[in-house]
């Protein structure tokens, strides 16, 4: 064993990472009084009425209230807020639009929220080198429309992309509906510029293509708030694709859809758009939106071609030979713009239906290798019986990203912890299949007992030591996205199966 | 009985330990093609290539997995009979690299503008840290952020890290048609098309310039490649001429790379173009982002006016009074230093390779 470094050491978690730590209300009041001095009067939210909206971000299961909210307008404020926490040695949560669905926005108790929101100019788009540069605050849409002049775009395009933040997308390295084609924000983001806890500006990419070091801009998107803040994005823009043509298909069984998914991918064909719902999902969504979905389907795939009118005909027509060959039942594609927004509209509308058909609905985000996905389904329906639960499953089949939506009553006892534990249940299934517990949403706080299962001790620990790489003190949104080797040792202690532990490896205290 | 990989990465996970016991500097080597590359060389030689093979490969998941030491030719052919490629068009240069050295170097080829670099197409590495232990990250799937993206981190590290024992690729199916253009043209007025080309919805995989012609390589299906080359004009290529110009500048066989002293400037695509005295010692590729200078007379103004674009300029061969690779920021080495710090306390891997002062004290 060696002196330093071994990656069992547990000293690289941070202390702020213990959700037991209290704050006194004189501490408290000392935070707010500094973050005033280095604010405009506008700028500090202390109240308690002020504090609620921030008190969780789009998963609202898990709630807690900051000791304040910093609102800064520009980088000199962001920069003076992360060194007054740093100074009086308090955890800074950053926050976009709080679209979240992982809990990674939710404050931590002694934590101050670092609100982002007013960051939120577009700096420049450049249509030449195809780029724009943006504040963190800017939503994903803005982006979009601010280089439709141009005939560019910004193409992740994840559902809550109206309101969601491109400093959002970054920390959580957001996809949506086109990334099989067009990538994930990790592809499309060129550079951001950002503060660590310390108040250091650190530039990661650029307009150019690559740099000398290691890639820390791939290791910056994605880390969920953990290393840094960023304070400007630079992102990639692409011409907009002139047509996109979409073409429905039914199946009355699930296997056979996931097949047809395979077939697609098979063909050399790499569609902009490739998602699956099951009977359950159509049902749901279909009297709400009359998307024309066909209910008698076990499921229905959307597979989208665009490009230029002549690509856009022959890989329509090679799709529809593909999945007719793959045992459809019906086919059909759409004839207009209209049509096609149609089509779409019932998968864009899973969530709110589920809403609508539900009290409360819980989201889960697993990934699979596509091969799996008739097993995957036939797996969960076995959940639902053992856990009195219905699960309504959309999923963007392409990537093999499922999104089961699990349907319970907060108001019924013991119904959340029953969707919890089915929740739990489908993401070991995921992992098990050589899959992981989170395509796009994020492990925020949601997930973190999950990573136990993903990662060993070790590789748990090189999560820390980068996080301490960034984030020395361990300030910026403790507690989430890695968790510690006792919160694991607990977690593994409320999962003992067989009479064995899951973690033998792991160190007990 | 065990199988021979199994054997191959023991025998690897013990010379590891032992020379972070002792202290002793390793050398990470593959096929030694790119032995040029990095600020310097060092330690005793672990030759990765016995821990090869292909773990899985299923053409409808889109991904491969292979082992370090397996060579890039056999995933290419593998991939090639199902009608499949690398996309990001790793260079050989004229050898047959091994899969962890293509990785580790996350050199990317002529289609990196458009389809994207090594790194984008890593969904999964292992890592053989200085313990001997290995570490999983990512894994076979298009989409996963569970944890910190350590994979694609990994990807051009250079072994500052460790070694990377396995690696699964994203790979993408072959383009159903291509063509290449040529069109005479100044390098300024390159640069100008590539850019003005670039927004708009053509089927551009590839564009480059090299003594005084522009060349414009179209993929996709066959109407859009038709369309757009219209629109392009110039010559078409024969395919074998194509090919041949093609591979010459992904593996760099391109005669231009013979020279003795030669800098790799990566800037903005829209950056003004420094011009060399004589135009045979400039070739651009990238369209437009990278632009190669055969010039021993730059010496270190390459860095000033790199910087000035908005980029780097690093000395890709012959002689440099300063480091191969652009200098970092401070703050930049401080979080290497302490990467460095957890993965690697001894110093032990590829000492020196990535930053010229790492493992001096």
């Amino acid at each position: 064993m060696h002196a330093n470094g071994h990656p069992h050491d547990s000293h690289h978690e941070p202390a702020w990472s213990d959700p037991e730590r209290t704050l006194s209300p004189a501490a408290v009041s000392a935070v707010v009084e500094r973050l005033r001095g280095a604010l405009p009067a506008d700028g500090v939210l202390a109240s308690q009425e002020e504090l609620r909206p921030y008190e969780c971000d789009g998963l609202a299961a898990f709630r807690c209230p900051p000791i304040a909210v910093a609102l800064p307008r520009t980088e000199a404020e962001v920069r003076d807020v992360l060194l007054t926490c740093r100074a009086l040695d308090i955890p800074v949560v950053a926050r976009g639009a709080g679209t979240g669905l992982s809990g990674g926005a939710m404050p931590h108790p002694c934590s101050v929220v670092l609100s982002l929101a007013r960051l939120n100019r577009i700096l420049g788009v450049d249509p030449v080198a195809r780029t724009a540069r943006v504040q963190p605050g800017v939503r994903n849409l803005e982006v979009s429309e601010a280089a439709a002049p141009y005939g560019l775009y910004y193409a992740p395009d994840p559902s809550s992309q109206i309101a969601c933040t491109i400093g959002g997308n970054v920390a959580e390295n957001s996809g949506g509906v086109h990334c099989l084609k067009y990538g994930l924000t990790v592809h499309n983001v060129l550079g951001i510029r950002g503060y660590t806890i310390d108040g250091e500006m650190i530039e990661l990419g650029g307009g150019a293509l690559d740099g000398p070091g290691l890639d820390l801009l791939a290791l910056a998107i994605g880390s969920e708030g953990l290393l840094l803040v960023v304070t400007e994005v630079l992102v990639k823009l692409l011409p907009r694709p002139p047509l996109a043509r979409v073409v429905m298909a039914s199946y009355d069984d699930v296997g056979k859809a996931g097949e047809a998914v395979a077939a697609i991918i098979a063909a050399g064909i790499i569609p902009a758009g490739l998602e699956m719902m099951d009977r359950k999902a159509t049902a749901a969504v279909e009297p709400f939106v009359k998307a024309g979905y066909d209910l008698s389907a076990a499921a229905i795939l959307l597979a989208e071609a665009d490009g230029t009118a002549d690509e856009v005909t022959e890989e329509i027509q090679e799709i529809e030979r593909v999945l007719r060959n793959a045992g459809a039942t019906a086919i059909a594609v759409s004839g207009s713009e209209r049509e096609r927004l149609r089509f779409w509209s019932g998968r864009k509308n899973a969530f709110p239906a589920a809403g609508r058909v539900s009290p409360d609905y819980y989201c889960m985000d697993g990934t699979i290798p596509r091969k799996n996905v008739g097993h995957v389904l036939k797996a969960i329906e076995a959940m639902e019986e053992r856990y009195g639960l219905r699960c309504m499953n959309v999923f963007h089949a392409g990537d093999g990203n499922l999104h089961p939506l699990i349907l319970f009553d907060a108001n019924r006892s013991g119904e959340w912890d029953r969707a919890d534990h089915f929740g739990a249940e489908i993401l070991e299934l995921c992992v098990q299949l050589g899959g992981t517990i989170t395509g796009e949403h994020g492990v925020g706080i949601e997930k973190i007992n999950s990573m136990c299962v993903q990662f060993s001790p070790a590789e748990r620990a090189a999560f820390f030591a980068i996080k301490n790489a960034f984030d020395p003190h361990g300030l910026l949104n403790p507690g989430k996205a890695i968790p510690t080797l006792r919160r694991c040792a607990e977690y593994g202690k409320m999962h003992i199966r067989h009479g064995a532990l899951p973690h033998p490896d792991l160190p007990r205290f | 009985m065990s199988s021979a990989p199994d054997t191959a990465l023991r025998e690897i996970q013990q010379r590891v330990m032992e020379a972070n016991h002792t202290g002793t500097a390793l050398r990470l080597c593959g096929a030694g093609t790119k032995d040029f590359y990095g600020e310097r060389l060092e330690g005793e030689r672990l030759d990765l290539r016995p821990y090869r093979g292909i773990v899985d490969y299923e053409p409808s998941e889109l991904v491969i997995t292979a082992r370090c030491g397996t060579p890039l030719s056999e995933i290419e052919s593998l991939l090639a009979a199902r009608g499949q490629f690398l996309a990001f068009e790793p260079p050989a240069f004229g050898g047959d690299p091994t899969i962890g050295g293509v990785i580790s170097a996350g050199i990317s080829g002529p289609r990196r503008p458009q389809v994207g670099a090594a790194r984008d197409f890593v969904l999964g590495a292992r890592l053989l840290g200085a313990t001997g232990e290995e570490l999983r990250f990512g894994g076979r799937v298009m989409k996963n952020v569970a944890g910190f993206d350590v994979s694609r981190l990994l990807c051009g590290s250079l072994g500052f890290l460790g070694i990377i024992t396995e690696v699964s690729l994203k790979v993408l199916p072959r383009p159903r048609c291509e063509q290449t253009l040529a069109l005479r043209l100044s390098a300024q007025d390159a640069v100008a098309v590539f850019n003005r080309w670039g927004s708009l919805p053509l089927p551009i995989s590839a564009a480059a310039w090299a003594d005084g012609i522009a060349w414009v390589r179209l993929s996709g299906a066959a109407p859009a490649v038709r369309a757009a080359a219209q629109r392009i004009g110039g010559d078409a290529l024969e395919t074998q001429a194509a090919t041949q110009l093609w591979n010459g500048l992904r593996h760099f066989t391109h005669p231009f790379f013979a020279a003795e002293q030669i800098w790799r400037v990566s800037v903005p695509s829209t950056a003004t173009l420094h011009e060399p005295a004589q135009a045979q010692k400039l070739l651009i590729d990238w369209g437009g982002s990278i632009r190669w200078y055969a010039d021993a007379t730059m010496g270190a103004s390459v860095r000033a006016f790199a910087s000035a674009a908005g980029g780097t300029a690093m000395c890709w061969r012959g002689h440099t009074g300063e480091t191969r690779f652009h200098p970092l920021s401070a703050g930049r080495t401080e979080i290497h230093r302490r990467l460095k710090q957890h993965f690697d306390p001894n110093a032990i891997f590829n000492r020196g390779r990535l930053l010229a002062t790492d493992g001096r004290h």
